[in-house]
């Protein structure tokens, strides 16, 4: 069974075909990259899946369910996670009830009105490890907002990853870092994932090199359609691809 | 599950930030000896007061850690009053708890009603909103007379029986200041226990994430929609709670309760002091309180007063008196640290 299924996606914003008519399966340890020059969709495909917009039309379907019409937390709480291009923190809390709000959150512990978070291990155990791994825990105490945008990216993957989700979909975690930190981000991702057992993701990337050199599936898209869709070998041979990403992404 | 007072206990009373605990020992002996002290003047005011803790931790459950600013909180202030009234005159009920009970229970169901209504938006429109409901039932209260009293409200002629025992043979003004007081004083701490550890639960975190950021904790997994309204609830039975409590000192309730001045007042004291603090709006309420005697008792122009000094809070200490009083001590701390190193 597969993990999710996009079915005949469309997403118009007035005459623009954001998303047209994208049709996709994905299952279970796929390391998908999608790629594709700005503007080709990626974003407004990741905010169909997650909920964050609504379609026009198709449907979409995560755990052998139509969540096509689900609010987004209720996605979630299926095992869908999800970070943003422009990094989504919560301003004035400390990165550490950062972490803690979504581990409260996976371990349906929000409803608990009269007991003391501070004196559940469980909860700190678990906002601990999380923090360490994504090498947080000494800025724990500090604002998001005060935060530089490298960390802010982070601590925004990192709020995603505490809900230990069955899919994560990644947009642009690297986006605004610079070369040689990109690197690295990416791979402390992939081994924070691999740590945590998160073994599906889809994550938008514009670096060629860190593409190639991470996943086993790659989507391209190009105008809202899905172009390409294939292991990293097939796409590096198809030539319309080469074309299209080397003349408009650098 | 073994629960460990102790740390249970540290939760609420920080023991290791020595300073904070002596402030709280120290204010809480003053409260206890006030009666005994100060002149009745002085009690009663501290003791309206104290009416108007719940009242304020409660509409800032929704200002300052839900982020959503309600302009009609004097609904349930109201509605905490005329409970207590109606079943005092109409129905003989002597038992204070009684009336606290269906106090908090009309106030919630009202919450609930309201609130489900209004979480739907925020900002400004979850503002004129819960202002609007409020006026409607200003509007009720005034044309229904027969059964509230029309504008000249109701008065209350008897006392209330604290916890079952009696005290009609006192003077009001001592049964006021000697023993309600202390009742009052007893409540308003209960209360302020359970906010603060609502405010540090679980559900408090929730509550914090919602009011920074509702899309990403949308995303997150956090029903929005629910934590806005469990807030609202939480913070109506508050609300309604002090309305119950406050209508015994007043000993008279009025429909301009519901009007949006006075919900205006629950938002001045709340800025006053600073939402983003626990203790702000306690703090703001406490100076408004005293100094709104003090400055009514001077000039007929309080209002105006008030309403430049709400301008300039706004303008210079958006962080209130709370807010104030940190970046001032943050300042000071600052300057030392310059001096040692220079
Ligand atoms: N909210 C929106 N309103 C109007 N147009 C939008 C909106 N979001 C995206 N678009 C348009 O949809 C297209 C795809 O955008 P996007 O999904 O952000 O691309 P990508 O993430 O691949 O760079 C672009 O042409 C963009 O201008
Ligand atoms: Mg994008």
């Amino acid at each position: 069974m597969s993990l999710a299924e996009l079915q005949n996606v469309k997403k118009y914003f007035g005459d623009v075909h954001a998303v047209d008519d994208v049709s996709l399966k994905i299952n279970e340890n796929e390391q998908i990259s999608l790629i594709g020059p700005n503007g080709a969709g990626k974003t407004t495909l990741i905010n169909i899946f997650a909920g964050t917009i609504k379609l026009n039309s198709g449907k979409i379907i995560f755990m052998g369910k139509d969540i096509t019409h689900l609010p987004p937390y209720k996605r979630c709480e299926l095992g869908l996670a999800r970070s943003f291009q422009l990094p989504a923190i919560y301003p004035n809390l400390t990165v550490y009830d950062s972490v803690r709000a979504s581990i409260i959150s996976k371990l349906k512990k929000g409803k608990r009105f009269y007991s003391s978070v501070d004196l559940d291990d469980e909860v700190n155990k678990m906002t601990k490890e999380v923090l360490e791994l994504f090498e947080l825990y000494n800025k724990r105490d500090m604002l998001a907002i005060k935060l530089p945008h490298g960390d802010k990216k982070l601590l925004d993957v990192a709020c995603a990853f505490a809900l230990w989700p069955k899919l994560i979909l990644l947009d642009e975690p690297t986006s605004g870092v610079s070369t040689i930190e990109k690197r690295k981000v990416m791979e402390k991702i992939l081994s924070v994932s691999k740590e945590m057992g998160i073994k599906s993701f889809i994550i938008v990337e514009h670096d060629m090199d860190i593409v190639f050199s991470y996943s086993n599936r790659i989507i391209v898209m190009y105008e809202g359609k899905v172009l390409a869709d294939g292991k990293p070998e097939k796409i590096k041979e198809n030539a319309e691809v080469v074309r299209i990403l080397l003349g408009k992404v650098k | 599950m073994k629960i460990d007072i102790i740390k249970e206990v540290s939760t609420i009373i920080p023991f290791k930030n020595t300073r904070f605990t002596s402030i709280l020992i120290i204010l809480f002996i003053i409260a206890l000896i006030a009666p005994y002290v100060a002149p009745p003047f002085l009690t009663y005011i501290l003791l309206t007061f104290f009416c108007y803790v719940p009242i304020v931790i409660g509409f800032n459950l929704l200002l300052g850690y839900t982020g959503l600013l309600s302009f009609g909180h004097g609904l349930f202030v109201a509605i905490g009053m005329y409970t207590s009234v109606y079943l005092m005159r109409n129905y003989g009920v002597t038992s204070i708890e009684i009336m606290l009970i269906l106090a908090a229970t009309l106030s919630a169901l009202a919450g609930f009603g309201v609130g489900l209504l209004c979480i739907r938006y925020v900002r400004i429109f979850f503002a004129m909103l819960t202002l609007a409901f409020s006026m409607v039932f200003y509007s009720f209260l005034l044309k229904f007379y027969w059964l509230t009293g029309g504008d000249e409200g109701l008065g209350i002629y008897t006392r209330p029986a604290l916890l079952g025992m009696k005290f009609d043979t006192l003077y009001i003004m001592d049964f006021l200041t000697k023993v309600y007081y202390y009742y009052v004083l007893a409540i308003m701490v209960i209360l302020l226990i359970f906010m603060y550890r609502i405010t540090t639960s679980h559900f408090g975190i929730c509550l914090r994430a919602v009011k920074e950021n509702p899309r990403k904790a949308d995303e997150s997994g956090l029903n929005v929609k629910k934590y806005r309204l469990y807030a609202f609830v939480i913070s109506a039975i508050y609300t309604g709670i002090g309305g119950a409590l406050l209508v015994q000192v007043t000993r008279h309730v009025v429909p301009a309760i519901t009007y949006w001045t006075y919900s205006g007042e629950i938002v001045f004291m709340t800025l006053l002091g600073g939402f983003n603090y626990f203790t702000g709006p306690i703090i703001g309420a406490f100076v408004y309180i005293v100094l709104r005697d003090l400055i009514m008792s001077l000039t007929i122009y309080w209002r105006v007063i008030l309403g430049v000094a709400l301008l300039l809070i706004v303008i210079f200490v958006p962080g209130g008196l709370m807010g104030g009083a940190k970046s001032l001590s943050k300042l000071i701390i600052k300057k030392r640290e310059s001096y040692e190193f220079s």
